[in-house]
């Protein structure tokens, strides 16, 4: 079965996706092909708005049935949102991983992070290899 | 590629995830394990448990043979048909497997774990030698577990007059041979059902027509959650070799009445026990899960199997701990120390919170 894997997002090597906007925002989430290897997610530990997070640091935690996996900031930045609905619904990260299972919204210190990130090509190969 | 089942491909046309058990391919769920695990608590639904390991023992002396091999007695299996769970246990007390022994006419039928498969016949062979009995495996035998309040329903409901009537009669740990099949009031979820010994050749038509009637096809995923809720232990996962069934929360399956010489006895009754096994819940944020490290005021102990319960809608675990009594523990869960509380398992069944504190 092949992961849906969008062309106009980037991608961390850590599995999660970014999406940025025009402001220097970012908002982030973890992949199809993340979500299906956890299986059925359970809980889901967001980071606080205004905290500050450098690239790669741990900004989250997803529970599944059968594993604990951390959330990693793919950029660098403040935390200036979370998606509240994950901490009643967090099914909403199997069911929709690119759209309502978002996790947080990221105003980047250095758009630059963003050149570190995979393309959707780069992240596929990644996955395939895995 | 591993070993495949009489329903590979009825797997894969349900939109099985796949995976290798123990050098067999088999589904881990069909999309959500939830909501195998929820069709099973609240209506019906099957699992191919045909990688299990079926040996049949026969002749003259096989029960004498099994009240040796076997910690539990057969002896109490007085009707043909009748069923008994037991440990098979090494000469120092360490539960080699645990498995369900039928009466079957004329002998006796063993269902063993399919890890565990080859020492538990190599440990069989090696005791029969000298016994006037005779160790048969059947892998012709596949084995279809349709479980839930629904399940004998469905079942039954494709079976002829008299013999559906007697299924439906059937009590728990009774099954009942028509033909090649044979039906067990037995499962591993804690809800009704029925287990299925029928010919490979039969089982992909009676999955076919059971999935015509609503049967949920669920995977190794939910019925790891649903044995967990259900408070029965896992082999490899909560006992093993060097842990007793005193241990393991499996007295009540030792037989200690009359004298019985059974292999592992002298090293039981010699033996302190100073863990037990009991159940665990958390109702925070998180969820407990095997090795995580577990602090009482009198020592250290270990989760052996975790996970979430879907029916509970929060975390539930199987842990050894030293022996003692507390109402809580403290578990290490991801670099945080929790409480957890202390119950005794079951923790769900039919479809119900049981747990008592």
């Amino acid at each position: 079965m092949m992961s849906n894997t969008p062309e106009e997002l980037k991608y961390a090597t850590s599995h999660e996706w970014v999406k940025a906007d025009e402001e220097g925002n970012v908002t982030v989430g973890i992949t199809d092909h993340a979500q299906d290897l956890l299986g059925d997610i359970v809980f889901v530990e967001l980071p606080e708005v205004g905290s500050l997070v450098a690239a790669t640091d741990e900004a989250g935690v997803v529970e599944s049935v059968k594993a604990a996996s951390d959330v990693y900031a793919p950029v660098a930045g403040e935390i200036i949102e979370v998606n509240e609905k994950l901490n009643d619904s967090p099914e909403l990260v199997n069911s929709d991983p690119y759209g309502d299972g978002w996790f947080f919204k990221i105003k980047m210190s250095d758009s630059a992070d963003l050149d570190n990130l995979l393309a959707a090509d780069e992240y596929s190969e990644q996955c395939e290899s895995e | 590629m591993g070993n495949k089942t009489a329903l590979f491909q009825k797997h894969l046309d349900a939109g099985a995830k796949i995976v290798d058990f123990s050098g067999w391919d088999m589904p881990i769920h069909y999309g959500s394990q939830i909501e195998e695990h929820h069709k099973v608590r609240r209506s019906a639904g099957m699992f191919d448990v045909s990688h299990m390991t079926v040996v049949d023992i026969s002749g003259a002396e096989a029960t004498a043979f099994l009240q040796k091999l076997l910690a539990n007695d057969v002896a109490k299996l007085t009707l043909d048909g009748k069923a008994l769970y037991s440990g098979m246990l090494n000469v120092n007390g360490g539960i080699i497997d645990d498995l369900i022994v039928y009466r079957t006419d004329p002998g006796y039928r063993l269902v063993v774990n399919c890890a565990t498969r080859e020492k538990d016949l190599n440990w069989i062979n090696k005791h029969a030698d000298g016994f006037p009995v005779e160790v048969e495996e059947r892998p012709e035998i596949a084995l279809l577990a349709v479980q839930g309040p629904r399940a004998v329903d469905k079942v039954t409901s494709f079976l002829k007059g008299a013999t559906a009537e007697s299924v439906r009669n059937l009590k728990p740990f009774r099954s009942l041979a028509q033909d090649d099949w044979r039906f067990c009031r037995t499962g591993y979820t804690g809800e009704d059902g029925l287990e299925i010994m029928l010919p490979e050749a039969d089982i992909a038509s009676f999955w076919q027509q059971l999935l015509s009637e609503g049967v949920a096809p669920c995977g190794l995923g939910a019925r790891d959650t649903l044995r967990l809720e259900a408070g029965m232990n896992l082999y490899g996962t909560d006992m093993d070799e060097n842990i007793t069934p005193q241990e393991a929360n499996m007295g009540w399956t030792v037989a200690l009445k009359d004298d019985r010489k059974f292999i592992g006895r002298q090293a039981l009754e010699a033996k302190n026990t100073s863990h037990r096994l009991t159940g665990l819940i958390f109702r925070g944020r998180g969820v407990l899960r095997g090795h995580q490290e577990v602090i009482t005021p009198d020592g250290k102990g270990e989760i052996t199997s975790g996970s979430f319960s879907p029916t509970l809608g929060f975390s539930i675990a199987l842990a050894r701990i030293p022996a003692g009594d507390y109402k809580t523990v403290k578990v290490l869960l991801r670099s945080k120390e929790v409480e957890a509380e202390v119950v005794a398992p079951p923790f769900v069944r039919n479809g119900k919170a049981v747990f008592k504190q």
